[in-house]
């Protein structure tokens, strides 16, 4: 399937000598730092590359700093990127004059903000509805519309409150209303969850997990919390520096980290939660006996763990009928205990 | 060892307080010098002496005036400026003021502007508001000075209009373009900055004495708050909400008219609400340039020394300003009125103003319980009695200021030869400031030679300097109480808050009945105007000192006023410093308001410019003269300023 966002070589530099820092190869090379020292610009984005699947949840993971916001700022030009390529659909949206942009935000992408971006002077129904509003939905329509994904997100009975009225995470719910209604082919989350306190934060991620299934929109969600980013995202992306450090699924970052920086990320992640079977399996041994138990190597350890432990034989890992493995108490304990 | 050490420490001493001692050095050599050469070269003028420069302005002013209806600027431009404008002014008068279009009486009559008052009240301030207009405006009335009133409001009303018909849409360009913004700020820094006396002179050069000139001298000194609240409101609407907008793919326009203006709108309105309180402050002074109303009852009553009359009339500008500040206050925040109360408003409303346009008893204020007199006669008694039984403590209070600030200051700044006094504020100048800030001293004393009033100004600056010292003092005092002290902050605020509101003309009324005119008097005046903006910026600046210091402090031990002296206000030494250039600021403003009642000097210069054609080109020298000392003072403080912070 074709990608529905393609991102090649995107460059984002701070400072009037902006150009110039992506036309020399040799001031790309430089650091963060030296290149602050040598030019005065900032680089917060440097040449990444990605591909979002349709439908997927592509989550963009880094610390402060370290240019993700800027990053999807660049997706929907926000932030005027310097460099690159954004292919949207087949479009390079940084070809896009301003009506076609104007075109696109209003009808394929729209976006939710960490400080929710509401308007103070307006009820809930009509900060949803304001997206409509600006693309000239005649007002019954827009109602209609609002009070759909006002039901949709949970917010029935508050269509006429305002915004300083409700608690943060409600608030919230307003901006994903928002950025619903449009009926968008692809949302975008900037650390939308980050302001909100812990309880309220993991009802908000069921929240969009649930919407991801109803709605199956296409999303890309920036956060800096890993165990957000490993409880919602289909693939990760995380960024350092504005530079991609790894993609993969959350398996795949915990099994196998590509630097020490992202090993020492995931270091304290709960493994058996993350990691699956194909990651501690090992090639089967002569003294093995293999009419044990049948397990897919998509299996999460944790749980795996009654079954290879219940059983008197190795589980067998297998995939379309090949065996690929086997894991035996000790792979198990290895990763449970590991833990602890 | 105390001995031995001495003498090790006198260098380190000597070079700590160097710049103390060179100062030290210089004031010495001037009082020696003015022992010396006291009165000589004190360039003197006489009140009716006019120098060259004086004689051509006059010829200047004569020469405008007589070919205003030929010369094809005046034809075509200022004239138009001018008609429009006063057509402008005579229609919102003939509204609710003058007898106008035939008729013995204006359109409105007293009952229909009450309506129309209490109306919009309701609208956009509510119930308790609404009354407090209606009970302000009947006031008015009661007081005998329902007509003056009225044409106080009128050019009041047609400034503001007129200001923010400009103001808004130059403040909304400043929010959105940093370009315009860099541009507009120094302009609106010189327009607020400038004494606001000083461009009533050269207006009337342009446009006559008049309700034209009182009304474009209002815009001026209305339209910057307009402005710069405006830009401030826009610019400070959360990123992420225009973000969000743009991200939802609004254009331009639609972020500005559906995210920006709405979110900035209470904002905005405390612009509103500024420019209403300045333009209602200059219509009052304008008087001096013939602008009808209020003010004018002030001005005749002060020039004869009139407290009753001054008093009542004063009295009427403060309703008038409760009223106004009260009504554009409460607008800010968000209400909406029951459809069935603002439809019965507006009829009501419509009824009141048709009878006030039909019958003679609601459209002329006549009333039987008529009180102006008797407020005139009781602020008369108060007065005298005042002066009969007080001087002991009044007279006492005054001879001392005068005796031991003014006089000393006035005689060591105005005997001595001006070369002398200018050598002296060079060189403290270049002390401050370096180079700069004595080139600028220097340019600045040698315009005010060239204006031929040195000795004015030197007394002028001298009254300046004492009440600037009080102003400090005052500042200081109270500031730091408000700053230490959540309650005090809390009683006293409100108070100062409703200073800065009155016009300020009105201090002078109570200090004309305690002190009578003189010198003495305008500085109290100065200093009651010019202490409640000193007071607000020092106690926010002790506020802003971070706690956690003032913690330690006391945690260490210190006492109260260890921890004020050794760590407040060192800290907040910015906002001294900020305070004595804003003190400066107002007090200048009000040498011509002071000259009213005996300041002398330039500001009567000024007031006697206005009403006397041949002193007309010294009046408006000493304008200048007073702008001139501003611009100094203003740049000396600020570098002292710099210095301080750094």
């Amino acid at each position: 399937m074709d990608p529905v966002i393609s991102v090649r070589d995107l460059w984002k530099v701070f400072g009037s000598n902006a150009s110039q820092v992506v036309a020399s190869d040799e001031l790309k090379s430089l650091p963060r730092s030296e290149l602050m020292d040598r030019t005065g610009a900032v680089a917060a984005v440097r040449g990444v590359d990605f591909d979002v699947a349709p439908g997927e949840m592509f989550v963009v993971m880094g610390l402060s700093g370290s240019g993700k916001s800027t990053l999807v700022r660049c997706l929907t030009r926000l932030v005027e990127p310097t460099a690159g390529t954004i292919m949207f659909e087949g479009e390079n949206i940084l070809e896009a004059d301003p009506k076609r942009l104007r075109d696109l935000r209003r009808n394929k992408f729209s976006m939710v903000f960490q400080h929710f971006g509401l308007l103070p002077h307006r009820t809930v129904a009509d900060n949803v509805g304001y997206g409509l509003e600006i693309r000239g939905v005649p007002r019954a329509k827009r109602g209609e519309r609002s009070q759909e994904v006002i039901d949709l997100v949970g917010l029935s009975g508050y269509e006429k409150s305002y915004p300083d009225q409700l608690s943060g995470g409600m608030q919230q719910r307003v901006g994903l209303a928002r950025a619903l209604a449009g009926d968008p082919d692809v949302l975008f989350f900037d650390e939308p969850f980050s302001a909100l306190d812990p309880l309220i934060r993991r009802d908000m991620q069921s929240e969009v997990i649930r919407l991801h299934r109803e709605v199956g929109k296409t999303m890309v969600f920036i956060t800096h919390d890993l165990s957000e980013a490993l409880k919602l995202g289909d693939r990760i992306l995380i960024m350092r520096d504005g530079q991609v450090v790894q993609v993969g699924t959350g398996d795949e970052l915990v099994g196998a980290p590509a630097d020490d920086y992202v090993r020492d990320f995931v270091k304290d992640v709960p493994r058996s939660n993350v990691l699956t079977l194909k990651w501690i399996m090992r090639p089967p041994r002569p003294e093995d006996d293999l009419d044990g138990p049948e397990l897919s190597p998509e299996t999460v350890v944790r749980e795996a763990v009654r079954s290879v432990l219940s059983a008197d034989k190795p589980v067998k890992v297998v995939r379309d009928g090949e065996l690929l493995g086997v894991v035996a108490d000790e792979e198990i304990l290895g990763v449970v205990a590991g833990e602890a | 060892m105390v001995a031995v050490a001495a003498p090790r420490q006198l260098p380190r001493l000597l070079h700590r307080y160097k710049q103390a001692l060179i100062i030290g050095g210089i004031v010495l050599a001037w009082l020696v010098l003015w022992l010396l050469f006291r009165n000589i070269g004190t360039l003197p003028l006489d009140a009716s002496a006019l120098t060259p420069l004086h004689r051509w302005i006059n010829d200047i002013n004569d020469a405008v005036g007589a070919s205003r209806n030929s010369n094809p600027v005046f034809l075509y431009f200022f004239n138009e400026i001018r008609l429009v404008i006063d057509e402008f002014v005579t229609f919102v008068q003939a509204l609710i003021a003058q007898p106008s279009f035939g008729r013995p009486v204006p359109v409105i009559g007293w009952l229909g502007v009450v309506g129309i008052a209490g109306f919009v009240s309701l609208a956009v301030a509510g119930w308790r508001v609404a009354l407090l207009t209606i009970a302000g405006f009947v006031f008015l009335g009661l007081q005998g000075l329902w007509q003056e009133s009225m044409d106080t409001l009128s050019l009041t009303l047609a400034a503001v209009v007129i200001s923010l018909l400009f103001g808004i849409p130059l403040g909304i360009w400043a929010g959105l373009s940093d370009r315009a913004n860099r541009v507009m700020t120094p302009v609106l820094d010189f327009m607020q900055t400038m004494p606001t006396f000083v461009y009533l002179a050269p207006l009337t050069l342009f446009f006559l004495i008049g309700p034209a000139s009182a009304t474009i001298a209002t815009l001026i000194y209305a339209a910057p708050p307009a402005i710069r609240i405006t830009a401030h409101a826009i610019r400070s609407v959360p990123r992420n909400t225009v973000e969000a907008s743009e991200s939802l793919g609004a254009t331009r326009q639609q972020t500005l008219v559906k995210v920006l203006l709405p979110s900035a709108r209470k904002t905005i309105v405390l612009g509103v609400n500024q420019t209403i309180m300045a333009a209602l402050s200059m219509v009052t002074i304008a008087a001096l340039i013939d602008a009808p109303g209020l003010g004018k009852t002030v001005v005749k009553a002060l020039q004869t020394l009139d407290v009753g009359t001054a008093f009542n009339a004063g009295l009427a500008i403060v309703v008038l300003a409760i009223v106004l500040d009260r009504v554009t206050t409460a607008a800010t925040e968000r209400r909406k009125l029951p459809r069935w109360a603002f439809f019965g408003g507006l009829g009501v409303t419509g009824v009141l103003v048709y009878l006030s346009y039909t019958y003679l008893w609601a459209a002329e204020f006549q009333s039987d319980v008529e009180i102006g007199s008797s407020i005139r006669q009781g602020a008369t008694a108060v007065t005298e009695w005042a002066q009969d039984s007080l001087p002991l403590i009044t007279g006492g209070f005054k001879d001392f200021v005068t005796f031991v600030l003014i006089n000393p200051l006035q005689a060591l700044l105005a005997e001595s030869p001006w070369f002398l006094v200018a050598l002296v504020i060079v060189a403290l100048s270049f002390l401050i400031g370096g180079v700069r800030a004595a080139v600028v001293s220097a340019v600045c004393l040698g315009l005010l030679v060239a204006t031929g009033l040195w000795q004015d100004s030197m007394i002028t600056l001298a009254s300046t300097l004492v009440a600037t010292i009080m102003v400090m003092v005052l500042g200081i005092v109270v500031g730091v109480w408000m700053g230490r002290s959540k309650r005090a902050d809390r009683f006293i605020r409100p108070v100062l808050d409703a200073g800065q509101v009155m016009p300020a003309f009105v201090y002078l009324v109570p200090f004309l009945a305690l002190f009578s005119a003189s010198r003495f008097t305008a500085i109290i005046a100065a200093v009651v105007f010019a202490a409640p903006v000193a007071i607000k910026i020092i106690a926010d600046g002790i506020r802003a000192v971070s706690p956690t210091t003032v913690e330690a402090s006391t945690a260490l031990g210190s006492s109260s006023w260890q921890t004020i002296v050794k760590v407040q206000l060192p800290m907040a030494r910015g906002a001294l410093t900020l305070a004595a250039n804003q003190g400066l600021i107002y007090v200048l403003s009000m040498v011509v308001v002071g000259g009213l009642v005996g300041a002398g000097a330039l500001g009567y210069d000024v007031v006697a410019g206005f009403s006397q054609g041949q002193l007309y080109g010294k009046g408006l020298a000493a304008g200048v003269a007073i702008v001139v000392l501003g611009v100094m003072l203003d740049r000396l403080t600020q570098a002292a300023a710099k210095r301080w912070t750094n």
